[in-house]
């Protein structure tokens, strides 16, 4: 019993000496719509290295993350897939004005884990050959409004409308493709960026509106100095280039 | 919303009628069987109780996919194909909702002993008569709780729902996802409705399951 007493003490006392630690390196959390989630992985970590500061990153869907936020999720910096919701915050007082800036514009691909599936002209979505579809929720992810957006104009829509399954993010709507549990998915074209596998198609940009992907200074991380130096690193040639190589475009 | 509503009695109903049909030769099985490897297919049944509903839905997902070995075999032979489809759902959801069946009909059967079967059995009723006609109406409120817990269960899915529904109106969109779509949209007065309704309608569920049971105790006694 007193080893054992012993081994609890000593393992609270390694806890608070590893909490007292993290405490003085300053930290910044932030909220990135689940698109970015490689390209995010990929700055933080040279970010982390370079400046000494640690960063927390949380994946999910434009929509929920906007309403985590407006609730008092936690949140320092806000890496959206959209223009509107970031706008709306700085509307609400729950982000800095001024820190609001394009980090990155989407674009949207249709994917399909069998490499025969898709032509370079999209052939097999526009003659109706696919069974089923996957897009992320319209309602909460902006891929997802676009990939409407882009199958209305190519007017197919309402062909496809009743055998879409909707990803609760763009990354489940990716996962649904990968696992060939659907044939084929509209997804951002940085999830398969750096993957050959499978067949793709980049849909024209012209079909939808374009994914103008903004970041936002959160008004939790207003003072934050790691939050601070996190939006100046996202400007930085060296973010822009790792941004640029996972397939979106600059402004 | 009605849409949503109507899939999900639809969904725990079909659920719970498989599980009945399923689950009362498996918890008689398990309640009168003496083998040693009993035990093993007892905590199979058991396992979804603990398992987290990802765990499930990412097997699930595997299993199921086109591309794994029974996925594959069911869309070359059938042409079904289970993930994003109504029919996954119904699929997951026997396996989901499995102990919370099993478990009370088995208690309920191994309650009755086996005195009353030996009786019978003495008036010359043969197997299948003495469990059709003193087995299943003793254990009565087993099959009761049973079909209640499954049920309720199966509306209160969502882990698992997430993963291989795909939120398809009509068809995978059930009333736990239709009320995480909303919150998630800050739609909150239809969440509100939905909400609202699932916390009446459960209360009343289990509400009307105990006054039938302590009705039938008493008529027992």
């Amino acid at each position: 019993m007193n080893r054992f007493l012993r081994s609890i003490t000593t393992a609270t006392a390694l806890c608070l000496l590893t909490l007292n630690g993290q405490v003085q390196a300053a930290e910044v959390k932030a909220a990135v719509a689940a698109n970015f989630t490689a390209a995010a992985k990929e700055i933080t970590t040279e970010f982390e290295r370079q400046s000494g500061h640690s960063v927390s990153l949380s994946f999910a869907s434009t929509g929920k993350l906007y309403t985590q936020i407006v609730n008092g999720a936690p949140f320092d910096i806000f890496l959206s897939a959209d223009s509107s919701r970031p706008q709306l915050l700085v509307e609400k007082g729950d982000a800095v004005p001024d820190s609001l800036f394009t980090y990155a514009v989407g674009q949207l691909v249709l994917w399909s884990a069998d490499p025969a599936l898709i032509d370079s002209e999209g052939r097999a979505l526009k003659e109706k050959k696919l069974e089923r579809l996957a897009i992320a929720n319209p309602k909460t992810a902006p891929y997802g409004a676009a990939a409407i957006e882009a199958l209305e104009a190519l007017g197919v829509w309402s062909d496809y409308e009743s055998t879409t399954v909707r990803g609760d993010s763009i990354a489940q709507t990716y996962q649904m493709a990968y696992t060939g549990a659907v044939p084929a998915a509209l997804v951002a074209r940085a999830q398969i960026a750096l993957d050959s596998s499978g067949s793709s198609w980049l849909i024209p940009a012209e079909l939808y509106s374009p994914i103008r992907q903004q970041a936002v200074l959160l008004a939790k991380g207003a003072d934050n100095e790691a939050a601070k130096a996190l939006i100046a690193y996202l400007k930085s040639d060296q973010a822009r280039t790792i941004i640029e190589r996972y397939g979106y475009g600059l402004e | 919303m009605t849409e949503a509503i109507l899939l999900t009695l639809k969904l725990a109903g079909l659920t719970t009628l498989i599980l009945l049909l399923v689950g009362t030769p498996l918890a008689w099985w398990l309640a009168r069987n003496r083998t040693w490897w009993k035990e093993i297919i007892n905590a199979l049944v058991a396992l979804p109780l603990v398992l987290p509903p990802t765990v499930l839905g990412f097997y699930l997902l595997l299993v199921m996919s086109p591309q794994s070995a029974l996925g594959g075999f069911l869309k070359q032979t059938f042409g079904i194909t289970l993930p994003f489809t109504f029919e996954g759902l119904v699929v997951g959801s026997v396996i989901y909702s499995l102990p919370f069946v099993v478990q009370p009909i088995r208690n309920a059967f191994e309650a009755i002993g086996s005195a009353p079967m030996e009786v019978a059995a003495t008036l010359r009723a043969s197997p299948l008569d003495r469990f059709l006609t003193v087995a299943l109406p003793l254990a009565r409120p087993g099959f009761l709780s049973g079909a209640v817990l499954g049920f309720a269960h199966t509306v209160g899915e969502f882990g698992v729902v997430l993963m291989i529904g795909g939120n398809l109106p009509g068809e995978t969109k059930v009333l736990s996802i239709a009320i995480y779509d909303h919150v998630e949209s800050l739609e909150w007065s239809q969440a509100h409705i939905l909400s609202g309704g699932m916390l009446a309608g459960s209360f009343l569920l289990i509400f009307a399951m105990m006054l039938i049971e302590k009705r039938w105790g008493r008529l027992h006694r």
